[in-house]
């Protein structure tokens, strides 16, 4: 039974190289990344490409990875029947910009809106970047990792979970604890209450 | 998981546990069923009684006799006038007398009407929806809406910001005066109606466009876009359907010879025959347009609930509101009793009327008709607005017009022809229903030549996945 | 001479009874003709990606429930397989034929409310609705029976499903799915060939199959469009590629053609269950894995067939035990895509027709 191929990000990256030389910034087996002012050259190519025919923007979501935050499109051919990846990053969090890609695809219309929302990503070129889920004037960008401890005191909701421990980041995953097998780590945790967390033994 | 028997809803449970009228009536305690029964033997013997004494005529005309009321009015009037009164108080009298006792009538009838209505409407759209229905105040649920309406009642009366209060109070109760005056020409026995006037006709389409002057105050003084949105449907399509509707009585009225709401029923029951048997088309017309006028599905766009939220009463609260709710079953009712009298045989039913009350056959009808609208109700959805006033400008107005001349033509030839009724009535009924459905299928043809009339395609079943490309193939 | 007019602003919602949840249109209205729509959601956001960052992937199954609120079992699915795949964990054949059965299941009672409501909104005084939720009822029974909830059942677990069904459950599914085909034949015959709703419907709300590829529409919707696009034949998860059925495509891509995608869908689906019943093999119904799983670290997009659509899970894992990223791509959402086109310059009746045929369920709008 033949399910949707997902095509290697170096296949892709190969024959779109080609095509537009250095627009490839990075790549791996799974997707490919290319620069965030070239989003739209990039996708109108392999939506034209009758090699890669990405008719559809299945997916269109975004990754705060700390220092930048990666905005990823999952695109598929329907006639051809495969998936393929690509990303951007942003430069830096505030602003974080990238182009949009609504003039290729009417389906990012709300999607980039619900990003704009939740991650903060300008995407420039779009016809109407207002807030989606969120009322206007709402301090910050909830999906971003830092939203809880925003600067200028400004706090959203709570002010931290109650069992927080201000010096430390919110969820420290302890690789000592991975490798004893404590399967759960909540935040807080000590010797003692230990025990009681461990639920590895649990009913799934 | 325990391994417990299927779990039963509450309203499964329910509808298991139900047990019918019978089983009901027969688990009574013996005492009660021989009294039951004693009772019901009694009132066998009476009737075969009653029934005996309208035969030999020991009834006709006597004050006690309930076939008629118009009897004991009569009567009334003889023993005001004979009773040596001054003859000026006298006449006052017996004009005031059955004045307020046929108002009073007309009033309880609709009242009695507005508190049980609801209930049947209720009930009888839960059955068509298997579900219950109210069934929880009083017997039957039948209180439900006595207890809704005392409901309403407590509620408070929100004015939106910005209304005109005047306009803004005005049309619940102005809905209700064309509501009542409809009643009052239409005949319940041969002596039985309130004004039997000689231009009953005129008068019903007079009152009937009445109402829509309260939908207009109403939309426009609630200062809401949506009640103003439901004015306008509600009167632009009143207005429409009211051209239909007079087109229609004018076909019954140019057989009958008679703009007397009496004199028509008298006509449909000499000739043995009701008009809907005669002209179709008109009679239909008339229904449909009436559920144009009274707001009913499939044309209740003006109230279109899932569109327009409440149409013009959209910001009443409390009684107001439920006031607008009750108008539309009155009118529902009062067009019952207008299509019974004008093309079902009123309150007259092949002769049974000398043994039933006319009043008693009339309702029947009223409540079949009503049983009709509320069959709609549940079945069909509703048409859009351009939709509705296209069928009333381009198919309903013409249609009508055409066949109301040829009704013209034929009751002036065959109705005062010299013949047996049954044959010139006959060949009208033919002659009336193959025009309207000969003119039905050429009209649809010339107004829909350009629509694709035919049955929509099935969907395609495939297995082959693909876009746009798979998709062209599969078009063909 | 012209008559001048003055548009005005009309909000349909948050509470209005045809948004099918709070859902807000601002439309700019001409008469009764539309100029402008602006749809405003989020009355019933609650930050359930955010929420998942800081939950276990199990413990993220429930949050799938609420999303779709009236199609649980497909978006605990569509979780569970993406977690799968992650993680790699393997699952039995037994619960893999009950991950089926259930989410046709679900798949029926989602389609006959879509359906109903879809009438419903054309006017219809709830009748049709009421004889949808006739079956719906049942199968919300069989839901109940095995897995005690009737809405959110929080049913499919990392690793096959949560309860093996009752031995009662088999012959009431036996007897839903002997009499569902009659049943829906019963609707048919009501509905298919009903002048008023096919005056209605035929020719409303026409989505050309360019614009739902463009538009990333996915389901009935795109499908009501002429796309043979289904993935449970394209990208076969649990064990769709052993079932033999049909993908319905309609012709037109109006209202009317949507409708009957669903309607057919749920012929197609009863063929399935039947298939599914005969085949189902003996055996566990889970495979035991830890409760805190910690996926190796990675990222994985993957994608069932919802009754509304593509349901997606983006899921990225730092190796921990809960996820670093939890997008859910809600199809409900990216089916109003093309809202804006297609409302602009429709009757309001219309409009709200055409709303009702993308069947949209808010919880899985606004997350």
């Amino acid at each position: 039974m033949r399910t949707a191929t997902q095509l290697s990000g170096i296949f892709v990256s190969q024959v779109l190289g080609k095509s537009l030389p250095d627009i490839v910034t990075a790549v791996t087996d799974e997707w490919i990344e290319v620069a965030p002012d070239r989003v739209i050259e990039a996708l109108r190519w392999l939506l034209d490409s009758d090699e890669f025919d990405a008719a559809q923007l299945s997916n269109l979501t975004a990754v705060d990875r700390h220092t930048h935050i990666e905005v990823i499109y999952h695109l598929q051919s329907l006639d051809l029947n495969h998936q393929l990846v690509v990303k951007t990053r942003t430069h830096g969090m505030d602003p974080a910009v990238v182009q949009s890609a609504y003039p290729v695809y009417k389906g990012a219309l709300l999607q980039e809106r619900e990003v704009y929302d939740l991650m903060g990503v300008r995407f420039e070129g779009h016809p109407d970047l207002r807030r989606l889920f969120l009322w206007d004037g709402f301090p910050g960008h909830p999906l971003r990792k830092d939203f809880l401890a925003m600067p200028g005191r400004i706090t959203p909701g709570l002010e931290g979970f109650p069992f927080e421990d201000k010096d430390k980041p919110i969820r420290p995953i302890n690789q000592e604890n991975v490798e004893a097998g404590v399967a759960y780590v909540v935040t807080g945790e000590t010797d003692e209450n230990r025990a009681e967390t461990d639920l590895s033994e649990g009913r799934g | 998981m325990s391994s417990d028997t299927r779990p039963a809803t509450p309203m499964s449970r329910q509808i298991a546990e139900h047990r019918s009228l019978l089983d009901r009536a027969l688990g009574l305690p013996k005492l009660v069923l021989v009294a039951l029964s004693v009772a019901l033997i009694g009132f066998v013997i009476s009737q075969i009684l009653i029934g005996y004494m309208v035969v030999s005529g020991q009834l006709d005309g006597k004050w006690y006799d309930i076939r008629d009321f118009g009897n004991a009015m009569v009567s009334l009037s003889d023993a005001i006038n004979s009773s040596g009164m001054d003859s000026r108080i006298a006449s006052t009298l017996t004009y005031l007398i059955p004045t307020l006792l046929g108002a009073t009538g007309i009033v309880s009838v609709v009242g009695g009407w507005l508190l049980i209505g609801p209930w049947a409407e209720r009930r009888l759209l839960a059955k068509f929806q298997i579900r219950q229905g109210p069934n929880r105040t009083g017997p039957f649920g039948l209180l439900q809406s006595l207890a809704d309406a005392l409901k309403l009642m407590q509620k408070e009366i929100i004015i939106p910001r910005g209304a005109d209060r005047f306009l803004y109070f005005a049309p619940p109760i102005a809905v209700f005066i064309p509501a009542i005056l409809g009643w009052a020409p239409i005949p319940w026995s041969p002596k039985m109606s309130y004004a039997d006037l000689d231009v009953g006709v005129l008068f019903v389409i007079a009152i009937s466009s009445l109402g829509v002057l309260a939908v207009f105050m109403a939309g426009w003084a609630s200062n809401n876009h949506y009640s103003l949105l439901g004015a306008m449907r509600t009167i632009a399509m009143m207005i429409s359907y009211e051209i239909p509707i007079s087109v229609s009585l004018l076909a019954v009225v140019l057989l009958t010879g008679s703009t007397k709401l009496s004199e028509i029923v008298m006509w449909q029951s000499e000739q043995g025959v009701w008009l809907i048997m005669l002209i179709p088309f008109a009679a239909l017309a008339f229904l449909f347009a009436s559920t144009a006028e009274i707001n009913r599905t499939p044309n209740d766009i003006g109230e279109a609930e899932s569109e327009i939220v409440a149409g013009f009463y959209t910001e009443y609260s409390g009684m107001k509101a439920g006031l607008f709710m009750a108008v539309e079953l009155g009118n529902a009712i009062l067009v019952g009793a207008l299509m019974s009298t004008f093309f079902l045989g009123g309150y007259t039913f092949f002769g049974l009327e000398t043994w039933i009350p006319g009043y008693l056959i009339l309702a029947t009808k009223i409540g079949l008709v009503y049983f009709l609208f509320v069959w709609i109700r549940a079945t069909l959805p509703r048409f859009r607005l351009d939709q509705l006033m296209g069928f009333a400008w381009k198919f309903l107005i013409p249609v009508s017009i055409a066949l109301m001349f040829l009704t013209a033509i034929e009751s002036s030839i065959l109705v005062r022809w010299d013949a047996p009724s049954f044959l010139s009535l006959g060949l009208i009924a033919l002659v009336n229903v193959a025009a309207a459905v000969g003119l039905t299928f050429v009209w649809m043809r010339v107004l829909f030549r350009d629509t694709d009339l035919s049955a929509p395609p099935a969907p395609i079943l495939t297995r082959k996945m693909g876009g746009l490309q798979a998709a062209k193939v599969l078009r063909g | 001479m012209t008559t001048s007019t003055e548009p005005y602003v009309l909000n349909i919602g948050p509470q209005h009874p045809s948004t099918h949840g709070v859902f807000r249109l601002r439309v700019v209205m001409d008469g009764e003709k539309i100029k402008d729509l602006d749809m405003i959601v989020g009355y019933l956001h609650r930050s359930m990606e955010k929420l998942a960052e800081e939950r276990t992937f199990t413990q993220n199954i429930p949050f799938t429930d609420r999303a779709d609120y009236l199609a649980a079992m497909t978006g605990n699915l569509g979780l569970a397989i993406a977690v799968e795949r992650l993680a790699g964990v393997e699952v039995p054949e037994r619960a893999e034929y009950l991950r089926v059965i259930f989410s046709e299941l679900q798949r029926i009672a989602s389609h006959a409310m879509a359906n109903g409501t879809l009438i419903s909104d054309a006017g219809a005084w709830q009748t049709p609705l009421l004889y949808m939720f006739r079956e719906r009822e049942k199968i919300l029974d069989l839901f109940e029976m095995t897995c005690g909830a009737r809405l959110t059942t929080n049913y499919m677990r990392i690793g096959g499903v949560a309860f093996d069904p009752p031995v009662e459950f088999w012959p009431a599914l036996q007897e839903l799915v002997d009499e569902l085909p009659d049943r829906i034949d019963e609707y048919h015959e009501l509905l298919v060939s009903n002048e008023v709703f096919l005056a209605r419907t035929r020719g409303v709300g026409v989505i050309s199959p360019e614009d739902a590829v463009n538009a990333s529409l996915t389901g009935p919707v795109l499908r009501g469009s002429g796309i043979p696009w289904d993935l449970r034949k394209a990208d076969p998860y649990s064990v769709y590629d052993r079932m033999d059925f049909d993908v319905v495509v309609g012709k037109s891509g109006d209202v009317y053609d949507r409708f009957m995608v669903r309607m057919s869908e749920l012929y197609q689906s009863v063929k399935i269950i039947k298939q599914a019943i005969s085949q189902i093999p003996s055996g566990a119904h889970k495979t035991d894995i830890p409760l805190a799983l910690r996926p190796d670290e990675g990222e994985i997009y993957s994608r069932i067939e919802s009754p509304r659509g593509e349901i997606g899970f983006f899921l990225v894992s730092d190796g921990g035990p809960f996820p670093y990223r939890f997008h859910l791509r809600a199809p409900s959402l990216i089916n109003l895509s093309l809202l804006n086109e297609l409302g602009r310059d429709a009757a309001l009746s219309d409009a709200i027709v055409t709303l009702g045929s993308l069947d949209i369920v808010v919880g899985e709008i606004d997350r």
